[in-house]
């Protein structure tokens, strides 16, 4: 027999540490969450105050669709989730492009925004109250000022991260300061604060529930509350899960913006 | 427009970089820098171009910028500096944005500076898109729309292969023959010195000074790949250069 020699396969020892989206994993731990806690409730190893069934949770947000009430109370969430996000966001944006251009406003900022960043904001509700009213006011203050530091520091830290050299060449071309922050200090900063804007616009949604908590007749917070004060645990989760919808759809449609704004990274 | 460099001396933080740099570069002159790694030849070039202050010494303008330079002293980086989030052309356009000219006679330049260096047809592509040899030429064509006097680069070959850097030099030559333009180059690379160079500086290490200047006379257009004529400069640049970079190696970093 001739001699031949006998290779052995190197053995593949790279690959992984690499994760790639895999569309339908997500929806998959969704389903079979509820699938648990559905079957759980009806075999009867979980009890019905430990979590309420997932098929009654759908029917309470049928009859809440059906009886019109799921827009009386979703339709002033909304308005202010809006405009108490839009505010705290763009002063947001603002002040941190500022502290992250000037070194006065740098240094007097920082401490401060560190100082209010840890403040619960519900803590400060009666004092919104008197601020600004009982009535829509100070629901948008407390929602404004929640999103505020987040898209501060988000924003400060984005704008330090632009690249330096760019900055350099835009001098070195003589473009003004004002098209240096236009054209490279912003765009380059964007990255950083869409990020920071999912952080800022979840914690926008947490403060809603906290805003309504106030003289709120209507609102997905209000609803929440009240069921939750009866221990309505149906009428809890519905409201639960309306909350995490408008996260997934916060979340997307950052998600979409980046994809338009950001085309340019690699 | 010539350029007058009078007795430059630059500090970092008690370290002294720079020492007494007195130089000359005449109006078509392409010069070249070169020195051990540290030596200050990129600060040199920072300071000349107005991006740093010198601690002592000055840079004179010696004369008028030509008529319709839009930026006299016009770098072109090492790492290229293309903004990643606008096209070719955008980059391009970004440096004429600031000067009033309008959108037509601004589109006439980018079309122009777009079909010297061979980049027409990229003219909508992202800076991602592109090799780096092909990055570099968008940012010669970005310099070259301003119109410059004085062209600063800073190793701008350094980043790219070395077929590249063949490619891009071969351009440079026949950018310069076609209409010459002025330009201080640094860099380490005595090849791409002696090929581009009219005269080469050596600057000793730190702190550096000038320690010869040496003239290359034959035409640029003249000059190829593996010159002959080239190998005489090119040895004695490298015997001037030897030592100094053997004493810049065994140097501590910050010492």
């Amino acid at each position: 027999m001739a001699e031949k020699k006998l290779g052995r396969p190197v053995a593949f020892r790279g690959g992984g540490f690499a994760p790639v989206p895999r569309r339908w994993a997500g929806f998959a731990v969704f389903v079979s969450l509820i699938l648990v806690a559905e079957w759980g409730t009806r075999a009867g190893w979980i009890s019905a105050l430990t979590l309420p069934r997932p098929s009654d949770v759908l029917d309470t947000f049928r009859e809440l669709y059906a009886s019109g009430m799921l827009f009386k109370h979703l339709g002033p969430s909304l308005s202010r989730l809006v405009v108490g996000a839009a505010i705290g966001v763009s002063l947001g944006i603002s002040i941190g492009v500022l502290i992250g251009l000037f070194s006065y406003i740098r240094s007097g900022l920082v401490p401060l925004v560190a100082a209010i960043f840890p403040i619960p904001k519900i803590a400060l509700l009666p004092l919104f109250v008197i601020w600004f009213g009982i009535g829509e006011g100070s629901k948008y203050a407390l929602i404004a000022f929640g999103t505020f530091t987040p898209t501060v520091v988000a924003t400060y830290g984005a704008v330090d991260n632009v690249d330096r050299t760019l900055i350099r060449m835009g001098q070195s071309f003589g473009l003004s300061w004002w098209s240096i922050v236009r054209k490279i200090v912003l765009p380059g900063a964007m990255p950083g604060i869409l990020s920071g804007l999912r952080i800022s616009l979840a914690i926008a949604i947490i403060l809603l529930v906290a805003a309504e908590m106030l003289g709120a007749e209507y609102g997905i917070g209000a609803y929440i509350l009240e069921a939750g004060s009866l221990y309505d645990l149906e009428r809890l989760f519905a409201g639960v899960v309306i909350l995490s919808v408008l996260g997934v759809v916060v979340s997307f449609g950052i998600g979409l913006i980046e994809r338009y704004l950001l085309d340019w990274r690699l | 427009m010539d350029i007058r460099i009078d007795g430059i001396s630059h500090c970092y933080g008690g370290v002294e970089v720079l020492r007494d740099i007195s130089l000359d570069v005449s109006n078509g002159q392409i010069v070249c820098v070169v020195g051990p790694s540290g030596c200050g030849k990129s600060t040199l070039l920072r300071l000349i171009g107005g991006l740093e202050k010198p601690g002592s010494g000055q840079v004179l303008q010696m004369g008028d910028p030509p008529v319709g330079s839009l930026n006299p002293l016009t770098y072109i980086f090492q790492d290229f500096a293309l903004l990643p989030w606008r096209t070719v052309a955008g980059n391009v356009s970004l440096v004429l944005e600031d000067h009033g000219i309008g959108a037509a006679a601004a589109q006439k330049i980018i079309d122009d500076v777009l079909m010297r260096t061979n980049l027409s047809d990229f003219s909508e592509a992202l800076p991602k898109q592109l090799s780096g040899g092909m990055k570099q030429r968008v940012a010669i064509a970005r310099a070259l729309a301003v119109n410059p006097a004085l062209l600063l680069m800073d190793e701008p070959l350094s980043a790219l292969d070395s077929q590249t850097r063949e490619l891009l030099m071969d351009d440079l030559i026949a950018l310069w023959t076609r209409q010459p333009f002025t330009a201080i180059y640094v860099t380490h690379n005595l090849g791409e010195a002696v090929r581009l160079g009219h005269r080469v500086v050596v600057l000793s290490r730190r702190p550096g000074c000038v320690r010869e200047i040496v003239d290359i006379d034959k035409p640029l257009s003249e000059r190829a790949f593996g010159d002959a004529d080239l190998e005489a400069p090119q040895k004695h640049l490298w015997q001037l250069m030897r030592e100094e970079a053997r004493a810049a190696d065994a140097e501590l970093v910050n010492g």
